[in-house]
């Protein structure tokens, strides 16, 4: 599977490439550049807010609405599905014994959309914010930023819709007949629940997309009022998709822990069932809480009190791995490498953003916490503290299988207390901010708050110490994958001659341990 | 396949954690929406990008709202144009304003003061200066 790079090649040769590894490594490097485009967004957004008043870094609120918009969904449709469509690329098939993907030129078309889509939404720049909501989106978003994010965001959910098929096919039918499904390892389960997922979610936010553009148009009035239309039909449809995205999201992060926890703690998982359990039921679960989103909106009580099961109900499951994790590390030898402080950080954080997430989902806090900064903090404890360290940690395992070569262990710890710090102190204060009062999406706030103006100054500091934490990432990235020392391939991490790595694999039974 | 007694115990104190906060929160709930019978009906209309209001009596007030310490009030929260969401933080008032829709929230203040009132809903250009103020006077 490995050392495509250490023997150069033409790069027009791996971007034409069908072979699984080829375009696992152009997704990856895609998503990873589109992290530092859409960083560069977060960190101006931070710096704007370090002081109230207008015109620090940003001199108006339409260009500090385009730059939240378009930082969120590069960070959701163009750095979260293509890094972890990328390292499922590489893993899957090798996972279920195949030689490739069951459908290789549709993995390589699924990929080449991610680029068109990610060069429309960063062309057009709209105002919208991620969410889109309507009527704002129908009746009063500027042209043609926002039907080029609509186009956009089409042309991602087709690559979305066309790569997880190739998953669900790849693992379904082209695995070893010897390797039972149950067997199968759970960063592959990851994927195929994902990928399940996103057949059962995505047309409905399809749906939702051409409805808004029509509505855009004015041939129809789906969701705009003066024309008959209902807006809260179009958060039903889009948050039908998007609370189920969440996990989307967020279960390949944990498939990836999965990979590294029990390799670098050199002892079995604790428990696969309880892991292939716990997936099934968070890919069940996410789809009974999309209403969280809509208390507000005029929802009646009961319907309130459905939803809230139906987002408790998830928590359950999610303690199941982490659970798994703390049991595998308990009494192993650890050997903390950079992938395994992240995997760890990662859980940490996931274990706050969870806590945090129960207390959303209780009705009345929801009123207190909603719409606030403290949505803000919660989603990217998720998105940054889950989500971007697994990726990272399973980035920097996959390093030497990729490059052949080893990165700097001391630039990536830098990079990890940098990472850790800085969320911590970024998205927790934003918890605060949000008990303060501070709603979301605001270009400026009263000076006289001094309260907010605190804990903003507070957070952009943690942001930038986030932020700089990267410029090392970058580094190890660019400068070690070229000149980094040869990485040792039998056992690039010194875990001991027992432990497999995924390219090792030979034997469908090692594969699980 | 390593399931066991810790296992069993995480997930039952997890659940029971999860009942706890689901069951309390019904309460409250509940309770938050019983709106009192001598609630007076003050007409709440979000447009981008200020509020205006509508007292019982006809009196209209943009921006500022003049209210009674110690009476309740029941919002109903209109939209003209995209959605809103009339919110007063420390009030715990909050509740969506959408076109084509009455949402409602009710409260009680029992204290006197000016107090902030925001939009919490994106909604637009002057979003972060959807602002009003909200004072609660110790009048019988």
């Amino acid at each position: 599977m490995v050392l495509e790079l250490k023997k150069p090649r033409p790069v027009w040769q791996i971007m034409f490439s069908t072979h699984h590894t080829d375009v696992g490594l152009l997704y990856t490097i895609t998503g990873l550049a589109f992290l530092f485009m859409a960083g560069v967004l977060a960190m101006m957004i931070r710096t704007h807010l370090f002081f109230p008043g207008q015109g620090v870094l940003i001199s108006d609120s339409v260009t500090f609405n385009r730059i939240f918009t378009v930082h969120g969904l590069t960070m959701l449709f163009l750095f979260a599905l293509p890094v972890a469509n990328g390292v499922g690329n590489y893993l899957v098939p090798l996972m279920v014994r195949y030689k490739d993907m069951a459908y290789p030129k549709l993995n390589a078309i699924a990929f080449w959309m991610n680029p068109v889509g990610g060069v429309l939404l960063w062309l057009g720049f709209s105002d919208t914010s991620w969410v889109s909501y309507a009527p704002y989106s129908v009746i009063r978003a500027p042209g043609p930023a926002a039907d080029m994010m609509i186009f956009g965001l089409k042309i991602l959910g087709i690559s979305s819709i066309l790569s997880s098929i190739n998953f669900v096919v790849t693992i379904l039918k082209c695995k070893h007949p010897d390797l039972p499904l149950r067997k199968v390892p759970l960063f592959a389960w990851s994927m195929m629940t994902v990928s399940l997922m996103t057949i059962v979610a995505m047309p409905s936010y399809a749906a939702a997309l051409i409805m808004l553009l029509t509505d855009r148009l004015g041939v129809s009035g789906f969701f705009n009022p003066s024309m008959g239309g209902d807006p809260i039909a179009y958060l039903h449809l889009f948050w039908f998709t998007f609370h189920p995205e969440v996990y989307i999201f967020l279960l390949p992060s944990i498939g990836m822990m999965y990979e590294i926890i029990p390799r670098f703690s050199r002892k079995p998982l604790f428990s696969q069932g309880s892991g292939v359990f716990a997936f099934v039921m968070l890919g069940l679960i996410g789809f009974a809480s999309w209403g969280h989103h809509m208390y507000s909106t005029g929802m009646d009580f009961t319907t309130k009190v459905v939803f809230m099961i139906g987002t408790l109900a998830a928590v359950p499951a999610s303690g199941m791995h982490v659970f798994n994790f703390l049991a595998t590390m308990w009494g192993g030898r650890i050997r903390f490498a950079a992938p395994m402080k992240f995997a760890v950080g990662g859980i940490a954080l996931f274990f706050s953003a969870g806590a945090g997430g129960v207390l959303n989902s209780a009705m009345p806090l929801d009123f207190i916490s909603h719409g606030t900064y403290w949505v803000v903090g919660h989603m990217h404890l998720f998105l940054t503290g889950t989500i971007a360290f697994g990726f990272v940690g399973m980035v920097y395992y996959m390093f030497p299988l990729i490059t052949g070569r080893m990165y700097s262990e001391k630039l990536a710890n830098i990079h990890f207390i940098g990472m850790l710090w800085g969320s911590v102190q970024v998205f927790y204060t934003q918890h605060l901010l949000g008990l303060e009062g501070m709603p979301r999406r605001i270009y400026d706030y009263p000076a006289e708050y001094t309260s907010w103006t605190q804990l903003n100054q507070i957070a952009t500091i943690g942001a930038w110490i986030l932020g700089a934490s990267f410029v090392a990432f970058l580094i190890n990235l660019i400068y070690y994958s070229a000149k980094g020392k040869e990485a040792n391939m039998d056992d690039p991490f010194g875990l001991g001659g027992k432990y497999y790595y995924p390219h090792q694999a030979k034997n469908p039974h090692h594969i699980g341990y | 396949m390593g399931h066991d007694t810790a296992e069993w115990v995480f997930i039952g104190v997890v659940i029971a954690i999860l009942v706890y906060v689901g069951v309390d929160s019904w309460i409250v709930q509940k309770e938050v929406e019983e709106v009192p019978a001598d609630a007076e009906t003050i007409k709440v209309t979000g447009q981008q990008w200020f509020w205006s209001f509508e007292h019982a009596d006809g009196t209209k007030e943009i921006s500022t709202l003049h209210l009674k310490k110690g009476h309740a009030y029941n919002f109903e929260i209109y939209s003209k144009d995209v959605m809103h969401s009339f919110n007063i933080p420390d009030w715990v008032v909050f509740e969506d304003a959408v076109p084509g829709h009455v949402n409602h929230a009710w409260f009680a203040p029992d204290q006197t003061g000016e107090f902030p009132i925001q939009c919490r809903e994106y909604c637009g250009l002057l979003h972060y200066n959807m602002r009003g103020s909200l004072i609660v006077e110790d009048t019988p």
